[in-house]
């Protein structure tokens, strides 16, 4: 072998070892567990048992209800994280602003923090008695106290605003990079020719924007479907008594929690296969990544 | 004219306004914790909302590394995430140059792949790594989490790396040669200069994907003395009663490395960010 072709394969051997290591490994032996009965009791003598977990994770109905769940919890948290990313964005870069730096600095925090420790840090402010939250309620709002961590819809909302928090950073600085390639003079022959503020964001900001936010936006619906962190940190684990799962906190629970490996297995491929409809569906759409290869 | 100064000024004041209104509810949970962390130990669960408390002192600081295993929960997380941050590095720049460099068989297999993985749920990774963690009896050992960790972070890294590399343009590469540089001394005394950034990024992106994670380090260690600092956090924090100011104390102490790393490199990880994903 010569040196050139010893230089290819050193380089190449990193890439194929993560192909096999990373991607097809866990991918193929997920599948294999997914038609087997493997479980705590049964990790050493499991079997194939065809389509056996797939029926019992379709006819489930606790599948459906966690699914819809999943999907109010993407919708719902992605749409503020792009209104208010976008929204913040557009304040921040008003030309006449002054301390834009510190604004900008302080409000990227909470990307910026370890999201473990935001999970932790709002269940304990959502804490019936002692967390600020309702503190902040009963002393300057005047209502009652919120019981956010003991009943399902309560905690769900908590996992919620936790997560509305920590992920519109994200939108914001992607748009408040978008904003910046504007050209100022469109905004200009704007004014010149009467446009209100109205016609200018519908005209010029909005197509501007537009391709710069919709890869974010398609990778903030797969981030936020998937994020396991804060609804299993937030509710500890689904509580009150699996009432606050989605999806991937579901199927955790049954990994880990359960040991019903198995089952945990065909569920996940389940998640995957909804992920990855989702996923072209916003790529084609987007056309975020096709001058990638 | 006076009538748009006076509506110029209007507009201001009311960004202004919306501009501390979003950066309050940012920090107040920052300052919350700082509030917290700062109480003395038997005004722990007060129902005041001051910042500053009072008789405010620095107990639980010291609590936290005198009595606590705090310190060892530091040293843990420290390493496994520097060991995961260098192998990473080296994979994912040796990976990606080979991505961005090469013509072989199965190059956009891997490329799609890599994109596929991003839309894997977590389990799907985490159970098939796990069950080959216990059949190589490697539960409750550093190298068991720096394997799943180097994993589900690599594709990302490789992704990123591959795209930075593609900015530079290959007739670097060709000039060196035709200078006498062998193709492995173009590589790192051309190429890998010039991609420090995308470098620079991958060891954060690495680093931060081990400091402060919960969810694998809680299946995989379960031995007290390998704990990370996130498993001893929650450990805290269940106990809010007694030990919130431990917890308080301690969520700070882990999240100024990172916040500073992040604040420090979120220039070029924006910009990595939109390289890697869009075009460069």
């Amino acid at each position: 072998m010569n040196r050139k072709n010893l230089f290819i394969l050193v380089f190449l051997l990193p890439a194929i070892l993560i192909m096999f290591g990373v991607i097809v490994y866990p991918f193929i032996y997920n599948i294999i567990l997914s038609f087997s009965n493997m479980s705590l009791r049964h990790f050493r003598d499991w079997r194939i048992v065809g389509l056996r977990q797939y029926v019992k994770v379709f006819s489930e109905n606790t599948f459906y209800v966690v699914f819809l769940k999943t999907l109010i919890w993407t919708f719902v948290n992605v749409t503020f994280h792009v209104v208010i990313g976008v929204f913040l964005a557009l304040l921040l870069n008003r030309k006449s602003l002054k301390f834009k730096p510190v604004f900008r600095t302080l409000l990227i925090l909470p990307w910026a923090i370890p999201q473990v420790i935001t999970a932790l840090t709002w269940r304990s402010m959502f804490n019936y008695e002692y967390g600020a939250i309702n503190i902040f309620i009963a002393k300057y709002l005047n209502m009652s106290p919120v019981e956010w961590l003991l009943r399902p819809f309560e905690a769900f909302t908590a996992c919620i605003i936790t997560n509305i928090w920590l992920g519109f950073p994200f939108m914001m600085v992607v748009a408040l990079g978008g904003l910046q390639s504007i050209p100022n003079e469109l905004y200009e022959a704007a004014d010149i020719d009467g446009a209100s503020a109205w016609q200018k964001f519908k005209n010029i900001t909005v197509p501007f924007l537009r391709p710069v936010m919709a890869p974010a936006i398609t990778l903030g619906i797969i981030w936020t479907f998937n994020n396991l962190n804060i609804v299993w940190l937030v509710s500890n684990g689904g509580e009150p008594s699996d009432q606050t799962h989605i999806l991937v906190s579901y199927v955790y629970k049954a990994a880990f929690n359960l040991y019903r490996y198995g089952y945990a297995a065909a569920l996940s491929v389940v998640i995957f296969f909804i992920l990855l409809v989702i996923g072209i569906y916003f790529l084609k759409k987007t056309r975020a990544v096709e001058s990638v290869y | 004219m006076d009538k748009n100064r006076a509506k110029k000024i209007l507009v201001d004041a009311l960004i202004y306004v919306f501009l501390i209104v979003f950066t309050l509810v940012v920090i107040y949970p920052i300052l919350n914790v700082i509030s917290i962390s700062l109480r003395p130990a038997d005004k722990l669960l007060s129902t005041s909302l001051r910042i500053v408390p009072e008789n405010a002192s620095l107990n639980s600081y010291v609590q936290l590394f005198t009595r606590t295993p705090f310190l060892r929960w530091l040293l843990n997380s420290t390493l496994i995430s520097a060991v995961v941050m260098l192998t990473g590095v080296t994979l994912a720049s040796t990976a990606g140059y080979a991505l961005s460099r090469f013509r072989f068989l199965g190059k956009k297999a891997v490329m799609i792949g890599i994109l596929i993985t991003q839309m894997f749920p977590a389990t799907m990774l985490l159970l098939p790594l796990y069950i080959m963690l216990i059949k190589l009896h490697l539960l409750n050992s550093y190298l068991g989490v720096i394997i799943i960790y180097t994993s589900t972070a690599l594709p990302f890294c490789v992704w990123q790396m591959k795209g930075y590399y593609d900015t530079i343009p290959v007739s670097l590469e060709e000039a060196a040669m035709i200078d006498g540089c062998n193709q492995f001394q173009a590589f790192y005394k051309v190429v890998f200069p010039l991609a420090l950034p995308a470098l620079v990024i991958t060891a954060l992106f690495s680093f931060m994907s081990a400091w402060a994670e919960y969810v694998v380090a809680a299946q995989v260690l379960q031995e007290p003395e390998l704990y990370t600092l996130a498993i001893g956090l929650k450990q805290f924090e269940s106990s809010m009663a007694t030990e919130w100011g431990l917890y308080a104390a301690g969520s700070l102490i882990v999240s100024i490395p990172a916040v500073l790393l992040f604040l420090f490199l979120s220039r070029y990880l924006i910009s990595g960010l939109t390289l890697g994903s869009v075009k460069g």
